[in-house]
């Protein structure tokens, strides 16, 4: 699932200096540009791996990480909050007597991390004597010393403070001149320091950085009560501050007139957009129920895609893991096997770790495995999961996909979801052509309310900007509208995918799942795509 | 791993408060050891326990708030954290919305610590997973579930003399059984204080029957029904609704608490009169700490009673600008109810629908908290006061609000936590008229 926002706009931040203290420890701008040094990171690495093999580990691995997030929190003219946030510590996970044991600690001491593993073992014999099948891991081979660091151009952590201020207030203020009664602006940052070793003979050390930059806009008609709100229409991304340079040439204007992102972000733009939008909506005419051809903009269809495509695929969910919590999932092994119709023979979803600036990418995964791509969905029929090293054996395969992730040195690492994308169509299409055939339809801008139930079948998706398409025409904005799916014969009525030259990516740092929940950031491609007959809905209501 | 003495924590609060040379400063110390185990496919699948303890300073000069951390408590440190502060406090952009430290509180104590929990070992965690393997094993049922715990303790001071320092725990357990064939599912959650309230052989027999009931489920037509919502599946609605209870959102006319040409709700009655809820730090069943994360002391207050809106959550700057008093925010919330039992509510219903469990629920429209989400682990048709077959899942489309003046009767509370709020929650079962089902759901 995805989480709700963890940072409501107007919620969390409103009320004064919080502590997140799911993010760690507040600290210091000028720390921010600080790592652990190599040599402690290798060491401590070294005393546990000794720790846990010596004391009867089969396996073990170390993770010594450093997680920074900073949030400039603003609204109008207020800068609300600067929030640096960081978080060190060491994670070891262990196999003994086949069953996993995990500890963690943020005493970076030899005896610390010494004394961690031997808990580690502990629990990891404690869990054995209820263990009924031994814990199978995929081999894969030990790497030596690697460094890899996000292609960054500016590092955003060490932009200073004031810049970015600077830039939030700029921003407010065009969206209130547009016409916004309230404007709130995030900048969002993270950057995780993650030095990964295991007794394969891997010392893996990646430097990842990614950016966000949630906005919403506010317009209100006090005399009818009315008020309406429109988001960004950015993804966040994998780069540096480089992502908020509003590259024209990575701009996209669409047939609803609307300005949609590629690689870069234009925010004083959007926002201005925004708080039009947002004006709109108090004056637009309400849809009528029934059924429609939708026309999905690649903002709106990633969250379609995680939902619906991305977690029924996780391995785990398959087999019952996240039974408790997430959920299992329709997509069956069974259906794996007999080539089930997961969607339309245009329908093509590929997984992967490897694109970049999605926030999926990294060359290895948090339990030491090279990363790829791998196609999931071929000619609309299922063909493959996500797995990580101890669930490969269940499909037949002798490695890990390399989906093994956690968001924290003291979380448990466990298997998330690759980026999951909806390949382009093979022959050419403009969304202008693709809009040109649709009689009556509803072109969908932006991600907005989304649900989907346990084993992802039945699903609501709102969005931020909703048009009539009428004989091959946008026509008029609309509002209250939601569309109801049943996964496969969604997917099955995909009729058609503009080309890889509308190909673009959409994400969230938020998508929720274990317990104790984690959260991980996944980025989903897709161009721009139609769904014949889609049962739409109308949520306005009256409390009287 | 032993936390400091509650001694040694005051004397490092005192320190710190005592080093700093800003206008005012206050220090906030919090430790935590959490465990957990993880089971599914009656397996035991992950195990862990996290230790953390920390310090954070918050410093001001004027208008301009500087913070930082440590955890590391010999005086270096200490003067090493206070000097960070103050010299990001230095750097900082005023605040417009700036409001000084807490005055001094006069904190009362709550029940928010039980010695049992805190003494979980890892065997008792293991334990608990193998009874709930066990009664599945031998039923042929599939059991999946969680037990977290929690024993922490919260420490504050600041440059006015405020000083408070409190322990609790916290343990939560759930269970999802599915029947072999994965046509049937089950759930039971429990929510405690004291671990020794907690007998998971008997908690899992509750997700058991629910799982090898549902499993025959047959469709009904989606549409407006009278409805029976344990207090689990409750509560999820309700706790959503909670978090737009923000004075400002409604003074500016973003909330369903908005009144039409400005101004917000309080004092209107919004509810059915037999809405009562209040927040209450004290509560023995449902105890939080005395005071909210800006060291604001907590009261008893309701925020809905007799149905009326009887009070919002003011932040303090909002509280001082609009010239009301702000207490602490509230930790808890406490519906009142009847004293009839989810089953003594299903005994009185002619026709209706019983839910075990809300999922995935999120916002559709914030003017009328227009939720959507779907029923999960036990759907019931009930008929002449008993329960007749199971039902597919429905998909809902509802607003509390609305939901809330439809009610045909409230039962007993119980101590119920949900899967996105971090409120202790003590909600009543709930018979309610016209509940909107939407679509149906092929889940299990």
């Amino acid at each position: 699932m995805r989480r709700r926002e963890f940072m409501g706009l107007t919620g969390l931040f409103g009320g004064g200096l919080v502590l997140p203290a799911a993010f760690g420890k507040v600290i210091a701008q000028e720390a921010l540009g600080d790592a652990i040094p190599d040599a402690l990171k290798r060491r401590l690495a070294d005393v546990g791996l000794g720790a846990a093999t010596s004391g009867g580990a089969t396996y073990c691995d170390v993770r010594v990480g450093r997680y920074l997030r900073q949030f400039t929190v603003t609204r109008e003219k207020t800068v609300q909050n600067v929030i640096n946030t960081e978080s060190v510590g060491v994670g070891i996970r262990v196999i003994a007597d086949g069953a996993w044991g995990f500890a963690a600690t943020n005493d970076m001491t030899d005896d610390g991390v010494a004394e961690t593993a031997r808990l580690a073992l502990a629990i990891a014999k404690a869990n054995a004597r209820q263990q009924t099948e031994p814990v199978r891991l995929a081999p894969t081979p030990g790497v030596g010393e690697i460094k890899w660091r996000t292609p960054i151009k500016k590092n955003a952590m060490e932009v200073p403070i004031k810049e970015k201020v600077d830039m939030l207030l700029a921003i407010n203020a065009a969206a209130q001149a547009a016409g916004a009664d309230f404007f709130n602006s995030v900048l969002f940052l993270v950057n995780e320091q993650k030095y990964f070793a295991s007794t394969d003979g891997s010392y893996i050390d990646q430097d990842i950085h990614r950016i966000h930059i949630p906005m919403q806009a506010t317009a209100i008609d006090r005399q009818t009560g009315k008020f309406r709100t429109r988001a960004q229409l950015s993804a966040p991304s994998q780069q540096g501050y480089e992502y908020l340079d509003g590259d024209a040439s990575q701009k996209v204007v669409t047939p609803a007139g609307v300005t949609v992102y590629n690689k870069s972000y234009d925010p004083l733009e959007d926002a201005q957009a925004a708080a039009r939008h947002a004006r709109e909506k108090l004056k637009a005419p309400t849809v009528k129920p029934g059924k429609y051809d939708l026309v999905l903009d690649p903002s709106h269809t990633w969250l379609t895609i995680h939902e619906s495509v991305g977690h029924p695929l996780e391995l785990d969910r398959v087999l019952g893991y996240e039974a408790n919590f997430a959920g299992t999932s329709f997509a069956t092994m069974d259906k794996r096997n007999s080539g089930f119709q997961y969607g339309s023979d245009k329908v093509n979803f590929f997984a992967d770790k490897v694109q970049p600036g999605s926030l999926g990418q990294v060359p290895y995964d948090d339990e030491g495995v090279k990363t790829k791509r791998w196609d999931l969905v071929k000619d609309g029929k299922l063909v493959d999961y996500q797995t990580i090293r101890d669930q490969a054996h269940i499909v037949g395969k002798t490695e890990s996909d390399g989906c093994c992730y956690a968001d924290s040195w003291s979380s448990v690492q466990f298997q998330r979801m690759a980026n999951v994308s909806l390949a382009p169509g093979k022959t050419p299409m403009t969304v202008a052509d693709m809009i040109s055939k649709v009689e009556d339809g509803i072109y969908i801008i932006g991600d907005g309310s989304f649900s989907i139930d346990q084993q992802r079948y039945n699903a609501q998706f709102g969005g931020q900007l909703f048009y009539e398409i009428k004989n091959g025409k946008v026509t008029q904005m609309i509002e209250d509208v939601a569309y109801q799916i049943r996964t496969p014969e969604f997917w099955n009525a995909c009729s058609a995918i503009c080309d890889d030259r509308d190909y673009r990516l959409g994400g969230a740092f938020n998508d929720g799942k274990g317990q104790p929940s984690q959260s991980s950031a996944v980025s989903h491609g897709s161009s721009t795509a139609r769904f014949d007959g889609i049962n739409v809905i109308n949520t306005a209501r009256s409390l009287g | 791993m032993a936390f400091p003495t509650q001694d040694q924590v005051k004397a490092i609060l005192e320190k710190v408060v005592k080093l700093s040379k800003a206008d005012e400063c206050t220090a906030v110390m919090a430790g935590s050891t959490d465990g957990n185990i993880r089971f599914a496919l009656n397996n035991v699948s992950t195990s862990g326990i996290v230790n953390d303890t920390e310090l954070a300073v918050t410093v001001a000069y004027g208008k301009r708030v500087g913070s930082a951390t440590i955890n590391a408590f010999d005086d270096a440190s200490l003067a090493r954290v206070v000097k960070r502060a103050e010299e990001l406090a230095m750097l900082a952009p005023e605040n417009p919305e700036f409001v000084p430290a807490v005055a001094k509180q006069a904190y009362r104590a709550s029940p928010t610590f039980d010695a049992a929990t805190a003494a979980i070992t890892p065997d008792l965690r293991a334990d608990v997973a193998a009874k709930s393997i066990a009664a599945c094993k031998a039923e042929k049922l599939i059991a999946a579930g969680f037990l977290s715990d929690t024993s922490n303790f919260s420490a504050t001071a600041n440059s006015n003399g405020n000083y408070g320092y409190q322990t609790a725990t916290r343990a939560n357990y759930t269970c999802t059984v599915r029947t072999t064939d994965g046509r049937g599912s089950g759930w039971v959650g429990k929510d405690v204080q004291d671990v020794t309230q907690l007998n998971a052989d008997t908690e899992v027999r509750v997700a058991m029957r629910k799982a090898a009931a549902s499993a025959e489920a047959r469709a009904l037509e989606p549409g407006k029904y009278t409805v029976i919502l344990e207090p689990a599946a409750a509560a999820g609605l309700v706790s959503f609704m909670i978090r737009f209870f923000d004075a400002r959102q409604a003074d500016e006319g973003r909330s369903f608490l908005s009144k039409k040409g400005g101004g917000n709700k309080l004092g209107e009655q919004v509810y059915d009169p037999r809405v009562t809820m209040i927040a209450d730090p004290w509560n023995p069943e449902a105890a939080v700490m005395p005071w909210d994360n800006t060291g604001l002391a907590r009261e008893r207050q309701a925020l809905v009673q007799d149905g009326k809106i009887a009070n919002l959550n003011y932040s303090r700057f909002w509280a001082q600008k609009t010239g009301k008093t702000a207490v602490g925010q509230p930790g808890n919330l406490l519906m009142m109810g009847g004293t009839k039992s989810t089953a003594d509510l299903v005994r009185t219903t002619e026709r209706g629908i019983l839910v075990t469990r809300t999922w995935y629920i999120r916002m559709v429209d914030p003017q009328t908290v227009l939720l959507t989400g779907l029923t999960r682990d036990g759907t019931f048709y009930i008929e002449n006061g008993e329960i007749k077959y199971p039902l597919k899942n429905f998909r809902f489309n509802e607003s509390p609000v609305i939901m809330l003046n439809n009610i045909d009767e409230l039962g007993r509370p119980v101590r119920v936590a949900s899967d996105e709020s971090s409120l202790v929650m003590m909600i009543p079962p709930m018979k309610l008229r016209d509940f909107t089902f939407t679509s149906l759901s092929d889940a299990v």
